[in-house]
């Protein structure tokens, strides 16, 4: 079950690799999150130049057919350099959600200038005292015609300031929390009654609390099905965030060792410590059980197979948990220089603190998993 | 979770399957098989294996293993160990063999290895010492040259199953003047030699699973001693590469967390908060061996490409240890008040255990699976392994 990546994947690699290492170290990264927009509209456009935003797509969709696992290389790469454009947002999750619920023309309406870096998107799902529940849902959908009208509130939307179109959850029936009546919308970020309260992430990202004033949006999919859907692009969507979280815990455990290497103390470099090199094999062991359940959760995401959320909900659990434990003694190792904001290691702590909360945090999932395993 | 296999693999894995099914003996069924059978009951799956040649899947076919490959290898190891098989005499067969057919002249061969393949030789480890535990380097017990004999005397101990053996492979001190690891030679001492006697060491969950070996005045034959004198050392480690690996213990975890969601849904009501509290720490082992079980197939299938795989046999150790001791913990946990019961040894059916009959071996498993992070090496000489192999530390 070891990923033997074919030619394909070894060249998708190896050249987000290249890319990254040339125009994407941290002081690079240090420079775009600084910036007034907080994001880099010229490397966004080297990732579609360079197929990324094109590789999962389906053929058919105009996409280069990469699947689940090429998201998966893609985000480990990312990961490992704390990218911080919306991959994940614009291409997995709206991208996924419009490939399979969208009707032709919506697929040939959007799909292409996601491809070609024109458009970004984000998937706006998560309200205000709902935490991680996707059925609870209190904006409400419409009818108007051909269209829907939305009214409601979506808070801490990764990635909506920089959006042009959002995929936003709203309910045509039913009440709060009730599974059923929930739909899925596009809609234009700059539509009349979108308002949005901008605010930074703690891993340099932005997000956005939005409220929508009878906005006008089209319905993506059926009327009813939007949990259901959203349930599939949660289970795609942690694939993606536990191979983000694996590069970036990858990254902490080189640092960590390099510094303990020369890093000295009492005349001598602590990585001479005993109790320091058994948290090190520590960090070790958790990097590679995490790469492995990575790797097993995308080959099955890209499979098809049954009981995937129960996976997903599994490996958000172990791997959240794992890249918390290799944060945490990154920058206990690291001393006050793990405290800095001038060194990586805090940043790749930040951005594992974000992926634990995206989509559910470990103590969520992991009682998920339990109640899965308690019914199979 | 399974490894992509080839029709070819996957008609062999039905094989094993059918074959544990049909042929495991019904009485080897106890318990607890570990304390509970008697020596000739704990040898019945080892002769049916050997009939079938299939009973040292890792010794090359010259000396009578099966040929498999690394995949076929692990695929055997799988089934048995989902089956709850005993396994067979672990250090007949995974660890001396392996050393008297690398290393041993062909006398020794011939003479050993088709009696630990038959198991008509039980064989026992002789390394441990009571000055010598995780630095094996250390040891004193002494071989000096008389003739054609050594004359050796010392003090082996936590030596496992020696009240069963025929035979002892021992680490001796042939050189008291060399640094402690030249020193060292490695002989085959027959159990029933004047002057070996077994001492039995009864640990905390009651079972005599180990040992005292004493050697006094032990007259052993020159043509026992495996290689050259003083290179013991050398195949001393050849040998602990094998004992570690495998020590995943996928199957077993499986079967085990199984067991204990059954006994957790009978002893704990739905509406007491304890049953949340199993549920989580249930999910969480059972995500330690699925991340495991991941791994390990990670692995194989690298060694099938031929990759090493450094000393993930540590890995294996270290988490498959710690995990197993946390399922025990749990499983005595959930029986409540009960797990302050614990069977009598030898265990017979006249003495009384109070609980639920799926409750009667959780004590003991609690109490003695707290050896599984201290023998083989310990979990921390394991985690030394690492930092300076894998680390560079």
């Amino acid at each position: 079950m070891d990923i033997q990546f074919t030619e394909e994947q070894e060249l998708l690699r190896s050249s987000i690799q290249r890319l990254l290492r040339d125009q994407y170290d941290f002081e690079a990264r240090r420079k775009i999150v600084a910036d007034e927009q907080g994001f880099s509209r010229r490397q966004w456009e080297a990732f579609a130049e360079l197929g990324l935003l094109a590789a999962p797509f389906t053929e058919d969709a105009g996409g280069l057919g990469g699947g689940p696992l090429s998201t998966m290389i893609i985000a480990h790469e990312f990961g490992r350099h704390l990218v911080v454009e919306p991959f994940v947002e614009t291409v997995v999750l709206a991208g996924g959600l419009i490939e399979r619920l969208g009707d032709a023309a919506q697929k040939q309406g959007f799909i292409p200038d996601i491809i070609d870096g024109k458009k970004i998107w984000t998937l706006a799902w998560t309200e205000k005292g709902g935490r991680f529940d996707l059925a609870d849902v209190t904006t409400t959908a419409r009818r108007e015609g051909e269209d829907y009208l939305l009214s409601g509130g979506k808070s801490a939307v990764i990635a909506a300031p920089w959006a042009d179109y959002l995929v936003v959850s709203a309910r045509t029936s039913g009440s709060r929390r009730d599974p059923g009546g929930v739909g899925l919308f596009v809609v234009d970020r700059r539509t009349a009654g979108v308002d949005l309260q901008s605010f930074k992430t703690i891993d340099g990202r932005r997000a956005a609390e939005i409220s929508l004033r009878n906005v006008r949006g089209q319905l993506l999919g059926k009327e009813g099905e939007g949990v259901a859907a959203l349930e599939a692009c949660r289970d795609r969507a942690i694939g993606a965030l536990c191979a983000e979280a694996v590069g970036a815990m990858g990254e902490l455990n080189s640092a960590t060792l390099e510094y303990s290497k020369t890093r000295k103390q009492f005349g001598t470099t602590i990585g001479s410590f005993q109790v320091l090199q058994h948290r090190m094999v520590d960090m070790f062991i958790a990097h590679q059980e995490a790469l492995s359940l990575m790797q097993h959760l995308n080959l099955s995401i890209s499979g098809g197979e049954s009981g995937l959320s129960r996976l997903a909900s599994g490996a958000k659990t172990k791997i959240g948990y794992a890249a918390k434990f290799v944060a945490d003694q990154a920058v206990q190792l690291h001393g006050g220089m793990g405290m800095t904001d001038e060194l990586n290691v805090g940043h790749y702590f930040k951005r594992i603190s974000s992926i634990n909360i995206q989509f559910g945090d470990p103590a969520f999932h992991v009682l998920r998993y339990a109640r899965f395993g308690a019914a199979a | 979770m399974e490894l992509a296999l080839s029709p070819e693999d996957a008609a062999f894995r039905d094989e094993v399957r059918s074959f544990i099914a049909e042929n495991y003996p019904a009485e080897m069924r106890v318990p607890n098989p570990e304390t509970d059978l008697t020596k000739e009951q704990s040898l019945l799956w080892h002769r049916i294996l050997h009939k079938k040649g299939w009973i040292a899947p890792l010794w090359p076919k010259e000396y009578g293993g099966p040929g498999w490959s690394i995949t076929r290898r692990f695929i055997f190891e799988q089934e048995t160990s989902r089956a709850g098989t005993l396994p067979p005499l672990a250090f007949s067969v995974t660890m001396v063999g392996p050393v008297i057919y690398t290393f041993g002249n062909e006398a020794q061969k011939k003479k050993f290895l088709p009696r630990i393949l038959s198991g008509e030789d039980w064989w026992c480890q002789g390394y441990s010492e009571p000055g010598s535990g995780s630095d094996l380097a250390t040891v004193r017990t002494k071989a000096v040259r008389d003739g054609d004999h050594y004359i050796v005397n010392g003090h082996k101990t936590w030596t496992t199953l020696a009240q069963h053996a025929d035979w002892i492979f021992c680490l001796v001190r042939t050189d008291p003047n060399a640094k402690p690891q030249s020193g060292i030679s490695f002989l085959l001492i027959d159990m029933k030699s004047p002057g070996v006697t077994v001492r039995p060491i009864i640990t905390i969950d009651g079972s005599h699973e180990v040992n005292d070996v004493f050697l006094e005045n032990v007259r052993v034959p020159v043509e026992n001693l495996i290689g050259e004198e003083n290179k013991g050392w050398t195949y001393a480690k050849f040998l602990l590469g094998n004992e570690r690996t495998s020590m995943a213990g996928i199957g077993r975890s499986t079967r085990y967390i199984n067991k204990l969601k059954k006994i957790v849904e009978a002893e704990v009501a739905p509406d007491d908060p304890t049953h949340l509290d199993f549920q989580r720490e249930i999910a969480l082992v059972e995500l330690d061996v699925l991340a495991l079980e991941a791994t390990e197939l990670r692995v194989v299938a690298q060694m099938a490409r031929g990759i090493d795989p450094g000393p993930a046999a540590s890995l294996f150790k270290i988490r498959g240890t710690e995990i197993f001791q946390k399922i025990t913990e749990l499983t005595h946990r959930a029986i409540g008040n009960y797990g302050l019961a614990l069977r009598e040894q030898p265990v017979s059916a006249n003495h009384f255990m109070p609980g639920s009959e799926y409750g009667h071996t959780a004590s003991e498993k609690y109490l003695n699976s707290r050896k599984l992070s201290i023998y083989g090496g310990s979990n921390e000489i394991q985690r030394n392994i690492i930092a300076k192999a894998v680390l560079g530390l």
